[in-house]
């Protein structure tokens, strides 16, 4: 039987968690005189050793973008958090910001020692509202107690942390977006390089890391890297909060040690596919990663070299279940309705392209396409991609794309034949 | 997308209420740079009145010591900032992927067959407004609604019914 690892979620099922003293009762805050008595070139060390990976979506080693930080600069270094959050299908961070916000400050505190850094801001989505209100009330008591503020641990270490609240905008999740959104602006990404660990919010060298990662580390510090590595597998350690979502019977988070195949996590902790119904495809990491038919959930395992061998990607464990009910061009509007509402405005390619192919998607279930136009929002797919600044645009063709193709016959079932006019016009071109 | 590049005018004056003058002045120290008070600011204005009104982006724009065009653009591009007033109760469905799945639609479809309210719209007695809004996070428990920053998860036409009677 499947175990649930508690590594992040231990205190999620104690109550009142989120209030200072009960966090304390049960362990909060505990690694803070080790943490100060170690050289901070340490910290970064053991989280590398640790082989934590970066929980947003992209998987990027943790203690290796720390690394990246330019040493000798006489600038302040910033740690932006990321608990934006917006994926369709990943709702994860959310429950540590609410049942155990006193984590996520106690891993800032270390984040904050290892690269540094006296100034975290939270980016936090607007529409976490309540985890907002609970986050803020944890850094109030957290400050009142001295565990951050002005002076810090034996060496007097100073550390202010601030909430900053988005307000919609799914980009903002993206991280110079964040960044951007911090300094007041607009949340459109910016060119790289320079990287935001070089020149970051106010052009200063900043760190960018999400709320999972960062809540990984009070762990990681009080155990070791070692232990942490005996969970999950070589390349992807220790463990993650998956939230299985779509139709299952139990959707809901779960943490799990990587590594585990994809099927047996959601029937055994999920309670498998609602209603007794069939399998139709797994979208395995938030609505950006490209889906996956029966036959090959059946051999994917919930890591990230699995997935990427299966053309898809781990994203941020966010899977969405669909039953055999499911429309599958009617999910591709869906998706793509979602990013071109979030697209920034910035790239044409992206801000264009993604409303021709919603729209050409709403002809196809609409009964009105012609083969022309499946082939039309197919190509689109190829020219849209890697042509803009950040990837929202191919976080919207990369999945479009595997269902164009994975249910191409669902897509065909609903067109109309080639009006005889145009097939005279194409069979003219053609000669 | 509905059309967010107009602002509206009240006619009055707008001013922060001691609350929030409060804590913009406490808020506007955690930052190197005034600008960064742009959204902060907005959300002030947006808990004191329900919405953003044009005379609020002027305020706003001088109190940070910024151009009016800076934070008018702020204030288009994020979509959750009320660029006209709201119903008392301003009701957001998320529409995306796991909602969707789980039958949003029956939602949205009940407001419009029972209230004649559809998204972007108010009740005539400006009760209730409703809108269709982007994924909220609370997949696991889809559909969702947020009702005034509140959230209410597993929700099916009844319990919309039943939630809606409590509200007066």
């Amino acid at each position: 039987m499947m175990q649930e690892a508690k590594i992040l979620s231990a205190k999620f099922a104690i109550k009142n968690s989120n209030k200072l003293t009960v966090a304390k009762k049960h362990g909060a805050y505990q690694t803070l005189d080790k943490l100060f008595s170690s050289k901070q070139g340490d910290v970064i060390e053991i989280v590398k050793n640790s082989g934590l990976r970066g929980r947003g979506g992209a998987g990027f080693p943790t203690g290796m973008k720390w690394s990246f930080l330019p040493k000798g600069l006489d600038k302040p270094v910033y740690l932006a958090v990321n608990a934006d959050e917006s994926e369709p299908g990943t709702f994860k961070d959310r429950y540590i910001l609410a049942q155990d916000p006193h984590l996520l400050i106690e891993g800032i505190i270390i984040a904050c020692y290892a690269i540094n850094s006296h100034d975290a801001y939270i980016y936090i989505r607007g529409e976490y509202t309540t985890q907002r209100t609970i986050l803020q009330n944890a850094i109030d008591e957290a400050c009142k107690a001295g565990l951050i503020g002005e002076k810090v641990g034996k060496q007097n270490y100073r550390i202010n942390i601030t909430i900053h609240r988005g307000a919609g905008a799914y980009i903002c999740g993206e991280e110079t977006a964040l960044l951007e959104s911090i300094e007041g602006k607009k949340g459109q990404p910016r060119s790289k390089p320079p990287f935001p660990a070089v020149e970051g919010l106010y052009a200063c060298p900043t760190i960018i890391n999400n709320v999972q990662s960062i809540a990984s580390l009070p762990w990681i510090i009080q155990n070791g890297a070692m232990a942490y590595k005996r969970y999950g597998i070589e390349s992807a350690t220790g463990t993650h909060l998956f939230g299985i979502s779509g139709h299952v019977e139990k959707p809901g988070v779960y943490e799990l040690p990587f590594g585990l195949p994809l099927l047996d996590v959601i029937n055994e902790m999920a309670g498998g596919v609602w209603k007794g119904r069939k399998l139709k495809g797994v979208i395995p990491g938030g609505s950006s990663c490209p889906v996956l038919t029966p036959e090959e959930a059946a051999t994917a395992t919930l890591d990230y070299a699995s997935m990427a061998e299966h053309k898809t990607m781990f994203g941020s464990g966010g899977i969405v279940v669909l039953d055999e009910t499911v429309s599958m061009p009617e999910l591709a509007v869906n998706l793509t309705q979602f990013y071109h509402h979030e697209s920034c405005g910035q790239c044409t390619p992206c801000r264009e392209g993604l409303g021709w192919m919603e729209k050409i998607l709403k002809k196809i279930v609409a009964g009105e396409a012609t083969m022309r136009d499946l082939n039309l929002v197919r190509e689109l797919c190829d020219n849209i991609e890697g042509k803009t600044v950040c990837v929202l645009a191919a976080a919207c063709t990369m999945p479009i794309r595997a269902l164009l193709d994975k249910y191409r016959d669902e897509f065909e079932a609903l067109l109309k034949p080639e009006p005889t006019d145009a097939v005279t016009e194409a069979s003219a071109e053609q000669e | 997308m509905s059309d967010r590049s107009k602002l509206i005018a009240t006619g009055k004056p707008f001013k922060f209420d001691k609350k929030r003058d409060t804590e913009f002045e406490q808020l506007v120290k955690r930052y190197p740079s005034r600008e960064s008070m742009v959204l902060p600011a907005l959300w002030l204005v947006q808990e004191q009145e329900s919405w953003v009104c044009q005379e609020a982006i002027g305020y706003i724009a001088d109190r940070i010591g910024t151009f009016a065009s800076k934070v008018y653009e702020v204030a288009t591009f994020y979509s959750m900032f009320n660029l006209h007033p709201v119903g008392k109760y301003h009701i957001c469905v998320c529409r995306t992927l796991s909602c969707w799945l789980r039958g949003k639609q029956d939602i949205v479809n009940y407001f419009r067959d029972e209230l004649n309210l559809t998204p972007g719209k108010a009740t005539e007695d400006k009760k209730f407004s409703l809108e269709e809004v982007e994924c909220l996070g609370h997949c696991g428990s889809a559909p969702v609604l947020q009702i005034n920053g509140e959230f209410y998860e597993n929700m099916d036409v009844d319990k919309v019914k039943k939630l809606l009677a409590t509200f007066k």
